[in-house]
């Protein structure tokens, strides 16, 4: 795993193809939604958890469609195929790659939200943190089965926001409550409970698509 | 290499349907290790599509393929492990270089002395020179070279070539062809589909001719198909393969 996780983080230092779509899109979308809520509302406040998470899920959706674009050139998935490894060795390797490129993301989009937003940072962060964390998890483990699934499809533009983003509601509502706990100096009460919910998520979403993944590359 | 007792290919009855169209039919052949065969036949006779099953990329549509005694053997890892395929394209990452995708390949087939192996097919494939250049910056004939090269990283026992000799110019040609034959002389099962008659007669013993997805011919290279094979892949494989 280790060789073609490697090998995935030296193409993206060549070739730059994905962090630099997650960075782009979700930096567009938090800095359109900071000039859509004009400073002086009252909620500007409560809606801004929205504006982070829905920025980071355009970023994480627009980022997974070129999860495979190396692989489909010159039919190199099928030179993966034809090794001697176990299938879900590949996804397991794809998907941690893609999860170190979107944290990547997601500690420059937090920043810029912080600014953005003015979240007081002297409030205690870390359940956001720990929220923006294993969203990314679970978003990297079934944003890169679907991007699978949608690389063989001629609307793959189209289908993997709608195969993903159902899906993932859970992370979504879980990161919004907690991030909104937070920036408002609650305690996290029942809203721990999410953390739970989408750590849990997060281990069923990895093993689901890892068995999943040998039938979706394979003939 | 594989036991001399083993078969190294079996199909019975292989068929795979593309689509709506049978792409392959029918197809019940046995392949001895140590053997060379070419498959021949004119364009959409079947002859990738053959291949690619039997390099396990594929999955039948009816009958079994049996490699090595194995059936089902696109479940099985290891036997991968004694696969070598050309295909069309080259599976080669364009970004990296010559020397960064074959030690890749060598890691991921758990090559001992990948370095080693890698230096010693690229000075057989003429690659020496060329190791350092990204694959996306080299000529066809050049990638396919590189192609062969991955191929015969793991010293493979069954080495399945899908016209290999695309793009390539007499030197390098003659330099395949050589390594192959290199290949074969230490063992390993050679199946070769062309469309060229020549290198299927320079390297090969025995050739299987495709029509139409079905196997119309299956005998000794010598026969009566070398004067007539033109003319029927000419023909678009109507004659009857020997007639």
């Amino acid at each position: 795993m280790w060789t073609l996780l490697k090998k995935d983080l030296l193409l993206e230092w060549r070739a730059r193809e994905m962090l630099p779509a997650l960075l782009l899109l979700g930096t567009l979308t938090l800095v359109v939604l900071s000039f859509a809520f004009d400073p002086m509302l009252p909620w500007r406040r409560e809606a801004a958890p929205g504006a982070f998470w829905v920025a980071l899920l355009f970023a994480a959706v627009y980022g997974f469609g070129r999860s495979f674009v190396a692989e489909q050139q010159n039919e190199v998935l099928q030179g993966l195929l034809l090794a001697p490894l176990d299938r879900g060795t590949i996804y397991l390797a794809k998907a941690t790659s893609t999860l170190v490129y979107l944290l990547a993301a997601d500690s420059v989009l937090m920043a810029l939200f912080v600014v953005f937003f003015d979240v007081p940072v002297h409030q205690g962060l870390w359940p956001w943190v720990a929220a923006t964390l294993l969203a990314s998890v679970g978003l990297a483990a079934l944003g890169t089965l679907f991007a699978a699934i949608s690389m063989r499809t001629r609307a793959r533009e189209v289908m993997l926001p709608l195969l993903l983003l159902p899906l993932v509601v859970p992370l979504f509502l879980g990161g919004v409550e907690v991030t909104e706990r937070c920036m408002a100096g609650r305690p996290l009460g029942a809203a721990s409970a999410w953390l739970h919910l989408m750590a849990g998520f997060d281990v069923a979403a990895v093993v689901v698509a890892w068995l999943l993944f040998e039938y979706v590359v394979e003939d | 290499m594989g036991k001399a007792s083993e078969i190294a290919i079996e199909t019975v009855n292989l068929g795979k349907r593309l689509g709506v169209a049978w792409a392959l039919q029918q197809v019940t052949m046995r392949v001895r290790p140590g053997e060379r065969v070419a498959v021949l036949g004119p364009n959409g006779a079947g002859k990738s599509t053959l291949l690619r099953l039997l390099a396990t990329l594929w999955k039948p549509s009816s009958g079994e393929v049996r490699l090595f005694g194995c059936s089902e053997p696109h479940a099985i890892p290891s036997l991968r492990r004694r696969l070598g395929y050309v295909g069309h394209n080259s599976l080669l990452y364009p970004q990296l270089t010559v020397a960064e995708n074959l030690t890749f390949y060598a890691q991921l087939y758990g090559v001992q002395r990948a370095q080693e192996r890698v230096d010693l097919l690229c000075d057989k494939l003429g690659l020496t020179g060329w190791r350092e250049r990204p694959v996306r910056s080299l000529s066809r004939g050049l990638e396919q070279r590189t192609s062969l090269a991955r191929a015969l990283l793991h010293a493979p026992d069954l080495l399945l070539l899908d016209e290999p000799f695309t793009g390539l110019d007499t030197d390098a040609s003659m330099r395949v062809t050589e390594l192959v034959e290199q290949v074969s002389r230490a063992g390993a099962t050679v199946l070769l589909a062309t469309h060229d008659f020549t290198y299927a007669e320079r390297l090969c013993e025995r050739v299987v001719c495709l029509r139409a997805g079905t196997v119309v011919y299956d005998g000794p290279m010598e026969l009566p198909l070398a004067g007539s094979y033109a003319a029927w892949v000419q023909n678009d494989g109507r004659r009857e393969a020997g007639a």
